[in-house]
């Protein structure tokens, strides 16, 4: 049986598209045979960020609708055999994922694979309701602005009332705080909420903090996971989070501002 | 805000209903009769959901009439309401009409997410029919609710969107709703209430989320959200918070907004308490 990972948040633009492609990534190169759904029907990134977006023939909705078979959607990634990509149609609305289509696609998958990433929409609505409802595990990706902490709140509200777990009375979905967007150096001037400013509001384990990074930027321009940029902060700081989301016990990185070296300038810092 | 005369159609609801006690030989001398009765009650019918504005102006209208609204039954009429106007504050809204002497008995219109809201706040929720047939909001398109059962005065809980939602009267987790302990984090848009009895939560409450009990609140954590004790009226309600960060913090309808409450007080244990009419917050 796989193990169903949302990738959520609520608010939109926090990095849900890019954590998704780089966890389901992370867990991929681990060995461990992966898919990674896009959720967010009508408004499709996760092909980008992964470099697919030219190998899509049939979709997640296709496959909702009987219109083809998960094999003939599946889009195997190029650069990891056990990584699989079930892209979002751009020409549909999210009213086409239905409950039981989502749960009949994501009972097919759990037989062929270990983990299966939810690359949930923005918002509580419909879209992200159906990402969310089967899930076992949530990483809620927030940044650390006001704003996006309460809607997260909110986020995990929603999951601990509304999932098929919780319907069920089944042990709640296991949440996990991914802090994005990080900078060490706004934080000391106070522009952003600090790492445990985020904790003690939430509450929640933290699986990682991704520093602001260009590596990001990037990574999406060029269609490539972040983490596979292993020079990268952004990129080690995701490979570390899917570690901890393994059972790896791994200290915090770049939470610190970093020491401006002699050299540094030169390197690129 | 307008207002409206009774509603007429209630005696044809009630009269099948009426029943008179047997005059059998063996029964019993009658404890009581079941009657049916026609009151005319005063109806706010609300035109938007901001609680400041109907604050200020229902103070206005009481201020003209204050023996008019003293103890006086009243019903609110959602009907008015355009589609999508937002969350009505029913705690709010009952404590400001209590505080004006008016006695919130139910309400009439609106959708099943405000009836839920209501029935959290104790107000009966009167028949949809009464709506459809009263001439003042014919012109007012209403939303698509299920026509209720015509003995009923509650409406079905068919759901209105495709998604199966289930109905439940109170908290949106099904888990806290009958539960006075909650131990996990109560999160922005959660609403937990312990009808006839104190509430106590070992975790965080945040911004947002609302705690409601008949009688105490009890929070070993930080209040970031809204509490409110002594729904039903129990002046002598308090709450106890070990770190107060409160956004609004109620007893008996008597309230505090986070503005109004003193920095000294604030990230510190702390009772609350009505002392006469005022409430107030100190440290312990």
């Amino acid at each position: 049986m796989a193990r169903t990972i949302v990738i959520t948040s609520g608010k939109g633009g926090v990095g849900k598209t890019t954590t998704s492609a780089a966890l389901a990534m992370g867990l991929a190169q681990r060995g461990h045979r992966t898919a990674v759904i896009d959720f967010d029907v009508g408004l499709r990134n996760l092909d980008l960020i992964m470099g697919c977006e030219r190998r899509v023939v049939y979709d997640f909705v296709n496959v909702i609708n009987g219109e083809a078979n998960i094999n003939q959607a599946l889009i195997r990634d190029k650069r990891c055999d056990a990584l699989y990509v079930l892209p979002a149609s751009q020409t549909r609305d999210k009213d086409a994922l239905t409950k039981e289509g989502v749960g009949r696609v994501l009972e097919e998958l759990s037989k062929g694979f270990d983990y299966i990433v939810c690359d949930s929409p923005a918002g509580i609505e419909h879209g992200a309701h159906m990402a969310m409802y089967y899930a076992d595990d949530a990483v809620v990706v927030t940044n650390p602005e006001v704003s996006s902490v309460r809607d997260s709140d909110r986020m995990l509200g929603i999951l601990s009332s509304k999932s098929r777990r919780a319907e069920r009375n089944e042990p709640p979905i296991r949440e996990y705080l991914l802090l994005t967007r990080y900078s060490p150096e706004r934080v000391a001037k106070g522009e952003m909420l600090s790492v445990n400013d985020v904790r003690e509001i939430l509450s929640l384990d933290l699986l990682g903090v991704i520093p602001e990074s260009k590596a990001v930027l990037n990574a999406s321009n060029s269609g490539v996971p972040v983490i596979l940029d292993v020079e990268s902060d952004a990129g080690q700081a995701y490979s570390d989070a899917v570690g901890r989301y393994l059972g790896e016990d791994l200290p915090h990185r770049f939470l610190d501002i970093k020491k401006k070296g002699f050299f540094s300038p030169l390197l690129g810092g | 805000m307008l207002f409206q005369a009774n509603f007429p159609e209630l005696k044809d609801y009630l009269d099948p209903m009426a029943s008179h006690p047997t005059s059998g030989v063996d029964s019993p001398k009658p404890a009581f009769e079941l009657k049916a009765a026609t009151f005319t009650l005063p109806v706010i019918r609300l035109l938007e959901v901001d609680m400041d504005s109907v604050a200020d102006q229902l103070g206005g209208k009481v201020d003209q009439a204050p023996d008019f609204f003293r103890n006086t039954p009243v019903v609110i009429d959602l009907s008015g309401l355009p589609a999508g106007a937002g969350r009505i504050e029913f705690p709010l809204l009952v404590g400001l009409m209590r505080g004006f002497g008016m006695i919130p008995v139910g309400i009439r219109g609106g959708t099943d997410e405000q009836h839920e809201a209501a029935q959290a706040m104790e107000l009966a929720i009167l028949g949809d029919a009464f709506v459809r047939r009263s001439p003042t909001t014919r012109e007012a398109p209403r939303q698509p609710t299920p026509a209720p059962a015509p003995a009923s005065t509650r409406p079905t809980p068919t759901p209105v969107r495709p998604t199966p939602a289930p109905a439940r009267p109170v908290a949106e987790d099904p888990a806290v709703a009958s539960q006075r302990l909650i131990t996990r984090p109560v999160r922005s848009g959660q609403r937990v209430y312990a009808p006839g009895g104190d509430l106590s939560v070992i975790a965080p409450v945040s911004n947002g989320a609302e705690l409601m009990a008949d009688g105490n609140i009890h929070i070993y954590g930080p209040l970031r959200g809204r509490a409110m004790a002594g729904m039903k009226g129990d002046t002598s309600a308090r709450i106890f918070c070990q770190d107060l960060q409160a956004e609004l913090i109620s007893v008996a309808g008597h309230y505090r907004i986070s503005e109004n409450i003193p920095d000294e007080v604030k990230g510190v244990p702390v009772q609350i308490f009505l002392d006469g009419d005022v409430l107030r917050v100190e440290k312990i």
